[in-house]
């Protein structure tokens, strides 16, 4: 499989990250050479394997229902880079 | 002072306080002083917390004169990897994107340290959000190897191993998601573990890959190592993925005495790409551990080399997904822009370094539509294998030993234009983090006047094996006491 | 639904409903509504670094009980998984869902329709995490230079339940809509709160010629909160997506939004904008294994469903009509039961409950739950109808009285002195007064017109201010007469 610059601008795009020319061209290069090497794993025949997603098993991990503390105003809009009367402020909402 | 006190294992110090050699002020100051002297040069800290660290020496020196029982760590100055959650204080994950990010709450490891009467000096370089293997992707400055300042300190957890090493805490927590402990552990000649993942609570640790990653010391010794574990490690019912285990006390395991354990020695950890001096001086260390009565036998962990694929998309996978959260809405650094996306967009490019950025890339990439089978779920099958070659290994034997690092600590520069070269070497240490069992890494030798580490990997929730056979290592050797001074020479203290 | 005879319409819903429970599904922030903003928020819920997620145990009981209400299998293995997408309302910029394995798999329910039963089939319901509020400055999403946001919803639970593309005309999809909130209502997993959003529904329709026995292409319209939007969003979409086939084009599949004040749908995003959401487990949170026990445990708190309450009621005597409109909601249908507890005439009870204690609440605006008016206290007017201690007539003042002082029967037909006049002796003189009063119409009735003695009986209720037991002076009157 091979990357071309079409498929790191979509991803770029996927992760909201604005990549400069030269970024949008290494990022090429740099997947390429890395999913180049990682297209070994299709040697190992893993048809019947069960994927690992939790490295140790464990299930029905649960809290109770009860009401804790939640943090004040100001703790939650401390760290803001725009928080007025309580909002955390966003500029025009683009839909795409 | 300094003389008296710095350089000490946290146990030394323990003594010292507790029959009033020293005060807990006095310590501090020291560390502080150490800090001032030393940190220009090898810039582990990125905060030093000078007021708030003497403020709290002062509570315990309060206690110590009201005769209250001093507990194991109470008293001693210590300092955390800046990706562990300190309230109203600064964790930058050594990013632009977090330079300001002053969380409202604590780490577990951060309360648990509190409560155990620990002294915080301050927060410490590393790799920006953890990812990187030399501590070079700081945002903020590059920390450098005591043992040779134009050597990388190995990363991520960079700052927390050349803290230790270069006396600047007595001990240090760091996280290691694919051997950011256990690789500047070995790169800076310090005590280093991994514990087996749930067994320390990542509450309040900045994620990079969840499945993954997991905290742990950076000591001088291995007794101060168990300490360390005894206060940070246990159940916390706010991670679900925290292992409700009854943890022992690890100093239990501090026995001068291998005799009869069972000693695996995996050959695909000797191969390709090794140091032959480094697997010389594994080897070596592996005869001492013979000679101390270990049944030592060569093993096979054949699915090794597909570890380093699988790690990296796993990895990235995970990382792409929680480093979505950094968009310039609720914290950390904003780009301006007329529009949402377009500030979403420019804030990522300008918050986040080209490492980042790269890791961003490929795990978005494996986890998109038509990918995702031949990537995500193909490494978490082949994960799957991983962890099977491990339990197989265990069947025959208590640890399984290798060199922590492929090679020791490299120049700045030498390994950052490649970077596939430099996933390359994690081999000897992602498989762990993917089978989510516990490794340590030792002193056990140099090369070149660089330490280099011998890795001991121990089944899940069997840290105690590996305290042993480190703790019988360390008794039998000097490497652990030897020093860096700050003009690059090795120098013997005989300080034990 | 047939469209000017060409088209058939083919919908399936989507249908997000809060769960009630105390706290968030993944922290301990209340999940109140109102409030002000950003002050039901921690770490978890704001997305912070190092935060972590652990699942509320209540809702996942929830989720089995609505899934169980809904006749759908409970899986013995689920997980959640995140669902990545960028949107500044959504913390972490993925939502902690489920993807390939949700807590209940195929159910369904019947509905009804002009007499008509039909099945509609349930695909999934999977529980998940709410988004933040957003609050813009101009008019509209779209005009507004600048937006707000309020993260107090975020992490509320949510289960989203997913219907077979089974509903082929308005009524269905109302019916469906209709007997699905009711069953929620009725588990009492959420409160059912249209207006302050804790049900909503996307709808995706798509038009096909008649006889076609593929499906035509579908648009998505996200986040409706009431049964009278989605009713005027389908006509106008099944109009809209008409005219688009009439004149020779196509469909677009996209997603679309409602503008209730225009009355429109409006392109949210298309097909090709739409979201890779790169779906994987979630590494944050352990998977759910499901045991019988569990299930069992659950479906014994099930309460009675509309369907077996309206059937018993029928058995009772009610008519279907006079069943259904007493179990439309759980609300009146507890209320009805509540008082059958003391009153046995499920038939009396049914009339006064629709007639006159309903139009009562409805003049003064009040919901069945805040009643002043007891189930028992009605049960007790009825009984003394019942005892002939007042009548029927005098009871529905009774009842206004009751309901504006919250005093019991008794006490109202006491101090009020409105006792029926029982007493043969007392009505005997009144009687004889009457008929001497009224001689003419005395001989009428003896000569045969019946119709006479109405008059009479009329006027000893008037001389008595309609105390008089009717019965006893009928009969005391004809035996005067005869």
């Amino acid at each position: 499989m091979s990357i071309s610059r079409e498929d790191v601008e979509y991803v770029a795009a996927l992760a909201r990250l604005e990549l400069t020319e030269q970024e949008t061209q290494e990022y090429t290069e740099q997947l390429n050479s890395i999913l180049g090497y990682a297209a070994m794993l299709e040697r190992l025949d893993t048809t019947d394997v069960v994927p690992t997603a939790h490295a140790v098993p464990l299930h029905n991990v649960l809290r109770e229902d009860q009401v804790g503390s939640s943090i004040n105003h100001e703790k939650a809009l401390r760290n803001a880079p725009d928080g007025e009367e309580g909002f955390f402020r966003v500029p025009k909402i683009s839909l795409t | 002072m300094e003389s008296v006190s710095i350089g000490k294992s946290v146990s030394e110090l323990h003594e010292l306080l507790v029959h009033k050699d020293i005060s807990s002020t006095e310590l501090t100051k020291a560390y502080i002083d150490r800090i001032q002297a030393v940190d220009p040069d090898l810039q582990a800290y990125l905060t030093v917390l000078e007021d708030e660290a003497m403020a709290q020496a002062a509570e315990v020196d309060q206690k110590i004169a009201q005769g209250e029982t001093l507990k194991p760590l109470e008293g001693i100055p210590m300092a955390l990897k800046d990706n562990m959650c300190t309230e109203g204080i600064r964790t930058s994950c050594a990013s632009k994107m977090l330079e300001n990010f002053i969380p409202p709450y604590n780490a577990t490891v951060t309360n648990r340290l509190r409560a155990a009467g620990t002294i915080l000096l301050g927060k410490l370089n590393m790799d920006e959000f953890a990812m990187g293997s030399s501590t070079e992707n700081s945002y903020f400055t590059k920390t450098r190897n005591p043992w040779n300042l134009e050597c990388v300190p190995g990363g991520s957890s960079g700052g927390s191993a050349v803290a230790v090493a270069g006396d600047e805490a007595t001990f240090t927590l760091g996280s290691d998601t694919g051997g950011s402990i256990r690789q500047p552990a070995a790169f800076c000649g310090v005590v280093g573990m991994k514990p087996t993942y749930g067994a320390v609570s990542r509450l309040g640790l900045i994620a990079f890959a969840s499945s993954l990653d997991q905290i742990g010391p950076f000591t001088k010794t291995v007794r101060d190592n168990a300490l360390v574990m005894n206060a940070i490690a246990g159940y916390d019912a706010l991670d679900s993925t925290s292992v409700p285990y009854e943890t022992p006390d690890y100093t239990k395991f501090l026995v001068n005495d291998i005799k009869g354990l069972r000693i695996g020695i995996p050959r695909e950890y000797f191969g390709e790409g090794i140091d032959p001096d480094v697997a010389k001086g594994i080897k070596a260390g592996i005869q001492t551990l013979i000679d101390l009565g270990a049944e030592v036998a060569e093993c096979s962990l054949p699915h090794t080399e597909y570890a380093i694929p699988a790690y990296y998309l796993i990895a990235t996978a995970e990382a792409s997904s929680n480093l979505a959260r950094y968009d310039g809405v609720r914290y950390g650094y904003r780009a301006d822009s007329n529009d949402v996306l377009g500030m979403f967009k420019k804030t990522r490019a300008e918050g986040f370094g080209q490492e980042v950025k790269r890791r961003i890339m490929l795990g978005t990439y494996a986890l998109s539509s038509g990918y995702y089978d031949a990537y995500y779920l193909k490494a978490q099958k082949v994960r799957t294998l991983i962890k099977q070659d491990f339990d197989k290994a265990f069947e025959k034997f208590d640890v399984l030993l290798s060199p922590t690092a492929p090679t020791p600590a490299f120049k700045f520069g030498e390994k950052s234009a490649d970077p596939l070269a430099m996933y390359l070497s994690d081999i000897t240490t992602v498989p762990i983090n993917l089978a989510g069992i516990p490794a340590i890494s030792i002193p056990a030798g140099f090369v070149n006047g660089l330490p280099i580490g011998m890795q001991l990997m121990g089944k899940a929730f069997g840290e105690g094996a590996l305290y042993r056979v480190a703790y019988t290592f360390e008794q039998n050797t000097n490497y652990h006491s030897l020093k860096p001074n700050l003009s690059g020479e090795v120098l013997t203290c005989g300080s034990r | 639904m047939v469209v000017a005879n060409k088209y058939e319409m083919v919908c399936g819903l989507e249908v997000h409903v809060e769960l009630q429970t105390k706290t968030k599904i993944f922290c301990s922030c209340t999940t109140e509504f109102g409030g002000e903003q950003n002050t039901h928020v921690c770490p978890v819920c704001l997305g912070m670094p190092g935060a972590l997620p652990v699942l509320n145990r209540e809702v996942v009981n929830y989720a089995i009980k609505a899934g169980l209400a809904l006749n759908c299998e409970i899986a013995e293995f689920s997980k959640f998984d995140r669902k990545n997408y960028f949107y500044p309302d959504l913390s972490k910029n993925y939502q902690t869902s489920q993807f390939d394995l949700p807590i209940c798999g195929k159910g369904g329910l019947e509905i009804e329709v002009d007499g008509e039963k039909k099945w509609i089939g349930i695909t999934r319901a999977h529980m998940e995490e709410d988004a933040g509020k957003l609050v813009h400055s101009g008019d509209t999403i779209t005009t507004s230079n600048e937006s707000s946001v309020d993260y107090n919803r975020a992490g509320v639970p949510l289960l989203e339940i997913v219907s077979e593309p089974d509903m082929r005309s308005i009524p269905e999809v109302l019916a469906y809509l209709e007997k699905l909130v009711q069953i929620l209502e009725y588990t009492e997993v959420s409160d059912c709160r249209l207006e302050q959003g804790s049900v909503r529904f996307d709808i995706n329709v798509s038009l096909r010629p008649m006889g076609a026995t593929t499906l035509g292409t579908r648009t998505e319209t996200k986040n409706l909160n009431s049964f009278s939007s989605v009713r005027r969003c389908m006509e106008y979409e099944i109009a809209r997506q008409a005219r688009v086939l009439d004149a020779g084009e196509k469909v677009v599949q996209e997603t679309r939004t409602w503008d209730e004040g225009q009355g429109v749908t409006l392109t949210l995003r298309s097909k090709e904008e739409a979201h890779d959401y790169r779906y994987f487990p979630e590494p944050d949170l352990a998977p759910l294994v499901i045991d019988r026990e569990w299930v069992e445990r659950i479906h014994k708190t099930l309460p009675e469903l509309p369907e077996a309450r309206r059937a018993r009621l029928q058995v009772l005597g009610l008519s279907a009509y006079d069943a259904g409109v007493i179990t439309q909601s759980k609300a009146l249908s507890d209320f009805f039961d509540a008082a059958l507890s003391s009153y046995e005439d499920a038939k009396t009870l049914a009339n006064w409950v629709m007639g006159d204690v309903t139009r009562l609440l409805n003049t003064n605006q009040c919901s069945v739950v805040d009643s002043p008016i007891s189930a028992a206290q009605l049960a007790e007017l009825l009984g003394l109808i019942d005892k002939g201690t007042i009548s029927g007539k005098i009871a529905k003042s009774v009842l206004e009285d009751m309901y504006s002082t919250g005093k019991d029967a008794g006490v109202i037909v006491k101090e009020k002195g409105l006792a029926q006049i029982s007493d043969e002796g007392a009505l005997l003189g009144i009687i004889d007064d009457v008929i001497s009063a009224n001689p003419q119409s005395a001989e009428d009735y003896r000569a045969g017109k019946d119709r006479a003695i109405g008059f009479l009986v009329g006027q000893i209720m008037k001389a008595t201010k309609g105390q008089a037991n009717p019965g006893l002076v009928n009969k005391l009157l004809k035996e005067k007469l005869s």
